[in-house]
Order: structure tokens, then C-alpha cells, then sequence
């Protein structure tokens, strides 16, 4: 998928061994009903402006006005984000000119960030890893272009639905290098916006989107070579191979002894290669200045502790408790915890029956397994964790068995009954009493000769035929076990 | 320092402006004895001295996080000097 020329003829290269330095920037959209600005919905693929007024159009006169919970959301990921908060803080404005951009400047923060020195802890190698923030801020997005060529006429659509949405952007501290460490950066990211309720991360909707910078140095020292940022960064796959590409060209022309040049380039994730956007020449140059149509916001002591209690209890700590607490296993804690939802779900029906493990494998095996199917999340499953730890209860107490647990789990999503309702409605309580077992037993010897044959030559699987049939009669309801204990008792004094 | 045309041209450039060289040379000394002006202020001793955030006394104040109603698109896309399928519709932009 790397496209690079071979090194022109009589060139020496170099056998040098550099090592890449990684920033990352990140956009989150943050999830709230309205602009950052004004009440113009922030809804998703509505028809192209339909979604504006005076204030998102840019129109001379107008005034914004501040969302609350977009601010609240901003400080709520900056708090997870371990970071400092600037009390207060303010915007200001960044100025360029692009279509998108109706106001021809982005109100943004420069000079005195809500968040700054924080930090986040990724996996690497099996060990947590802290990556330094640089600072968060908060921004607002802006429009959207098409760019169209009809009948050879060249020209551009703008839609400005997206222009105004509150915008998060998170800088690292160049602090990453290798592509997998700036992967388990996105991965964590990621997760910890969603677990903290600030972004849906929906990367196919642009509500999550990366720029990188890169710089190559000899491995091992750690002076910081010439950066190169690269935009239009749409995944975290897109990252992935913008990264991979990167490293290649810069070590690639370091090694031919030509030096890397300061430019910003695009990710064409198509071709899988980047393409030069502008040189340092063409730096451009914003001009910041504090946005006068905008007060400094104050934060109250109040208010900061209020939103810190709103931090949940972050991915990765929750798993190390999972498996302290409940005695999970790595894998199933992490699963367990990948979202914040089904983490909740399983508190929630441990909560209501004291069993994690058994809640743990239900909940993985059937709950999820049925809810993914049918691309849902736990939030929406209609089966409430009491209601699911009910189930689980029945099912380990022997008063029915796994098979007749999944089609009552079924029945409880068509019915809105719960499981002891049901298993006394359905009577499908398990049969484990002997004297009830002991003429289907008898019957099922009776009417299946072959499996009694194959059993009393020596073949011992055999059984596992006659407990079918056992659980056929029953309609489900006997004990499997306790009838292939019985079948081979009564078989073995037949011999 | 004396503003040079040089330094105005590259402002004017930012905010998209087209200067005449009269122009040009007018401006560089209004932007400087405006500079020159602020210049005095750095006289003063501000150490132990607040910054100030804004020229407006008072805090931000914030509003819930409701949508209400947008413009309809035809107002929207009126001053536009052209509009296609309720798009702006723009000269063509290379990246």
C-alpha cells in the first residue's frame, strides 16, 4: 500500500535507525441538541441548510450565546482528561477564510484553554502508558463542502447544518512512537469520551476525526526532527496508515540524506498516500485575538466539583475492579467493560443477585450475543438487569435448565413477563425429581434399542443420544444431568 | 519600528484586502502611530496589576441546551449570489 519511488541512482543511503515522534489531535463533536451558538438543531443528515439562522450564517449584528451543556461536557472531558481547568477561561477568534467558515473566523480557544497539562494511560505491551495532554478546548465546527464537477464546470456546495456544532479538540503532547501506541491512544480515547457521555464517536458521521503530526529522529536520542502535520484523518484506520506512510517517506528521505520538509499534507485514504497541502511558505497565519462578542466564562467551585462527580469511573480503572471484585477473567472483564452500558448492566444485575460469574457469562453469551444480532445496545435491551439477574437466579438454582433459561429469556422480550412468571406459567420448571424421571428413563430405553446397543458394546457417547431423547419427551424441562446419570445406572445393570 | 508597505501588504493579504501602493503607504503610517501610540503604554509598571480578560465587566452567561426552530432554507440561501439543489453554491475549491 506504500507508494514510494526508488532512491534515485548513486544516492547513499543511509542505514540510520530513526524512530517516529507522534502528536495527535482530535475533534469530538460534543453530544448536545443544539449549537454551540444558537438553538439551531445538531442533528445528522438532515436536507444540506436547513439547520441555520442569523448567528450560524455569520450575519452581521448577531450575538452568540454560550450552550451550557456543550461548556459542561467540554469541562467533564477535560476533568476525565486529568487536566488543569483555567478559571476563567475564554475564547477567541481564529481567523481564515474557507467556504465552510460563514463568519470567516472560527471562534476556538488560544490563549487560555479550559483544560491544560493533563494526561490519559494507554496499553502498551501490557502496561499502562501515560500520554501527556497538551490541552482541551472547546471550538465550534464548521460547514461542510461538496466539491462537484458537472459538465465541466467546476465548482463547490456548501451546506452549513454542521457549521456551529460544539466541538471538542483534545492536543497531545508529541509523546507517541510507534503506530500502535498512537492506536491504543485512539482506542482509549475513544472509550473514555463515550464512557464519559461527551461524544457518540460515531467516526462514519464525523463526530470523531484526528490530525497527526510526525518528526523522525535517531532512535534512541531525543531532540525532535522536522514535524509534518497531516489532515483529513477520518478513522482511526485512516490514522493508522497515514501514520505508516509518514514514517516511511520521512525515514525513506532522511536515510537518502535529504531533508524533510515543514509542510502540512492531506490523507488520501483512497490511494493510501499523502499528498503535500501547504509548504511552510504558505503557513498560515491566524491572527488569534479574544473574541470581544464573548465574555470570560467563570467556573464556581460549586459547579467544578458538581461536574468532577459527573466523571465516571474511567474504562481501563473499571476493569482492574471487574477483575479484583468479581473475580473476572481479563478477557471477560474487558468485554464486560468495553462500554459503559453494558458495565452498568452487569453492575446492575450483580446487584440484584450477588452471582458475577454466571451474570458474566449470561450476560456475554445471550445477552449481548442476542442484542448485537440484533444491533441494539444493552441500553435498549427490553429485559432490565433485575430482571435478567432473576433468570440467572433460577437457572443456578437448578430450578431449570440452560435450554429452557434461553427460550424463557425470548419469552420475557415477547411477554414483558418475568422469568418465575413465566416458568410457572409455562410449567417449565426443571424435573429433577427421580420418581418423575424414572418412567420417560424407562420409556426412552424402550423405544431407542440402537443408542442402548452402541452404549452396552463399550461405546459411552452412546448416552448423550438417549439424554436427547429424555429432554424431547420432557419437553425440555428434565435435568440433562441427573437423566444421564440415571440413564447410565439403569443401563449399566442391564450389562 | 516604522511599519513597512512590505507588512502592510501581507495584513492586507489575510483580510483579503487589494491595496494601491498609495494606499499602502497611507496606512503603514496610521498603523504606526497607532502602534507607536500602544508603545507608551508599556511604560507603565502593570506587575501585581489583574490582566484584563475583556472591556466588558461581567461573566458569560449561558443558555439551556434546547433547539428551536431554523430559518427556512429559501431565507437562508437568499444573499447568497448563488445557490443550487439548497446548497450555497461557491467557486470551486482545491485543496
Amino acid at each position: 500500500m506504500l507508494c514510494l519511488t526508488a532512491p534515485e541512482a548513486g544516492v547513499r543511503v543511509s542505514d540510520m535507525e530513526y524512530e517516529p515522534v507522534i502528536g495527535l489531535e482530535t475533534h469530538a463533536e460534543l453530544l448536545t441538541e443544539s449549537k454551540l451558538w444558537c438553538r439551531c438543531s445538531t442533528r445528522f443528515g438532515e436536507p444540506p441548510n436547513t439547520q441555520t439562522c442569523p448567528i450560524c450564517l455569520g450575519m452581521p449584528g448577531v450575538l452568540p450565546v454560550l450552550n451550557e451543556r456543550a461548556f459542561e461536557l467540554a469541562l467533564r472531558a477535560a476533568l476525565a482528561l486529568n487536566c488543569a481547568i483555567n478559571r476563567p477561561t475564554f475564547f477567541d477568534r481564529k481567523n481564515y477564510y474557507y467556504p465552510d467558515l460563514p463568519k470567516n473566523y472560527q471562534v476556538s480557544q488560544n490563549y487560555c484553554n479550559l483544560g491544560e497539562d493533563g494526561w490519559i494511560e494507554i496499553p502498551v505491551d501490557a502496561e499502562l502508558r501515560r500520554v501527556g495532554i497538551h490541552n482541551v478546548h472547546l471550538e465550534e465546527d464548521a460547514g461542510k463542502n461538496l466539491h462537484a464537477q458537472h459538465g465541466g464546470a467546476h465548482y463547490s456546495l456548501v451546506d452549513l447544518n454542521r457549521a456551529g456544532t460544539p466541538l471538542l479538540e483534545i492536543v497531545t503532547r508529541p509523546e507517541m512512537h510507534s503506530v500502535a501506541e498512537a492506536d491504543a491512544f485512539m482506542h482509549t480515547l475513544r472509550r473514555l469520551l463515550l464512557y464519559a457521555g461527551v461524544s457518540d464517536c460515531k467516526m462514519q458521521e464525523g463526530s470523531l476525526r484526528f490530525e497527526a503530526s510526525v518528526s523522525m529522529r535517531p532512535a534512541g536520542s531525543d531532540g525532535l526532527g522536522t514535524r509534518v502535520e497531516v489532515k483529513n484523518l477520518n478513522s482511526i484506520k485512516a490514522v493508522r496508515g497515514a501514520l505508516e506512510y509518514e514514517i516511511e517517506r520521512q525515514t525513506r528521505r532522511l536515510r537518502e540524506g535529504r531533508p524533510v520538509e515543514m509542510e502540512t499534507r492531506l490523507w488520501d485514504a483512497e490511494r493510501g498516500r499523502s499528498a503535500v497541502m501547504r509548504t511552510k511558505e504558505e503557513a498560515q497565519d491566524y491572527r488569534y485575538f479574544p473574541e470581544p462578542d464573548l465574555l470570560p466564562v467563570e467556573i464556581s467551585d460549586r459547579e467544578l466539583a458538581r461536574v468532577r462527580a459527573s466523571v465516571p469511573e474511567m474504562p481501563v480503572l473499571r476493569r482492574s475492579r471487574f477483575e479484583r471484585d468479581y473475580g473476572l477473567s481479563e478477557y471477560n472483564a474487558s468485554v464486560l467493560t468495553d462500554s459503559k452500558q453494558v458495565a452498568d448492566y452487569f453492575e446492575a444485575c450483580v446487584a440484584a443477585y450477588d452471582s458475577p460469574g454466571s451474570v458474566a457469562n449470561w450476560i456475554m453469551n445471550e445477552a449481548l450475543a442476542l442484542t448485537n444480532r440484533r444491533g441494539i445496545g444493552i441500553a435498549e435491551f427490553e429485559i432490565s438487569p433485575e430482571r435478567l439477574a432473576g433468570l440467572v437466579r433460577l437457572l443456578n438454582e437448578g430450578r431449570i435448565n440452560a435450554r429452557v433459561a434461553r427460550d424463557i429469556m425470548h419469552k420475557m422480550i415477547d411477554t414483558g413477563k418475568d422469568a418465575p412468571t413465566l416458568v410457572r406459567e409455562e410449567g417449565a420448571e426443571q424435573v429433577s425429581d427421580r420418581s418423575a424421571l424414572d418412567p420417560v428413563i424407562q420409556q426412552v430405553i424402550e423405544e431407542n434399542p440402537q443408542p442402548v446397543q452402541d452404549y452396552l458394546a463399550g461405546s459411552k457417547k452412546a448416552v448423550g443420544a438417549l439424554v436427547g431423547q429424555v429432554m424431547r419427551l420432557s419437553r425440555g424441562k428434565a435435568d440433562p444431568k441427573l437423566a444421564g446419570q440415571m440413564l447410565r445406572q439403569k443401563l449399566d445393570r442391564m450389562q | 519600528m516604522p511599519i513597512s508597505p512590505d507588512e502592510v501588504e501581507h495584513v492586507a493579504q489575510l483580510a483579503r484586502l487589494e491595496l494601491t501602493d498609495q494606499e499602502k503607504r497611507k496606512f503603514a503610517g496610521q498603523l504606526d502611530a497607532i502602534l507607536t501610540y500602544m508603545e507608551k503604554l508599556n511604560e507603565l509598571d502593570t506587575s501585581g496589576v489583574e490582566p484584563m480578560l475583556h472591556g466588558v465587566e461581567g461573566r458569560q452567561p449561558a443558555r439551556p441546551d434546547s433547539a428551536g426552530p431554523s430559518l427556512p432554507r429559501d431565507e437562508a440561501l437568499r444573499n447568497a449570489p448563488e445557490s443550487q439543489n439548497g446548497f450555497f453554491r461557491v467557486p470551486p475549491i482545491i485543496d
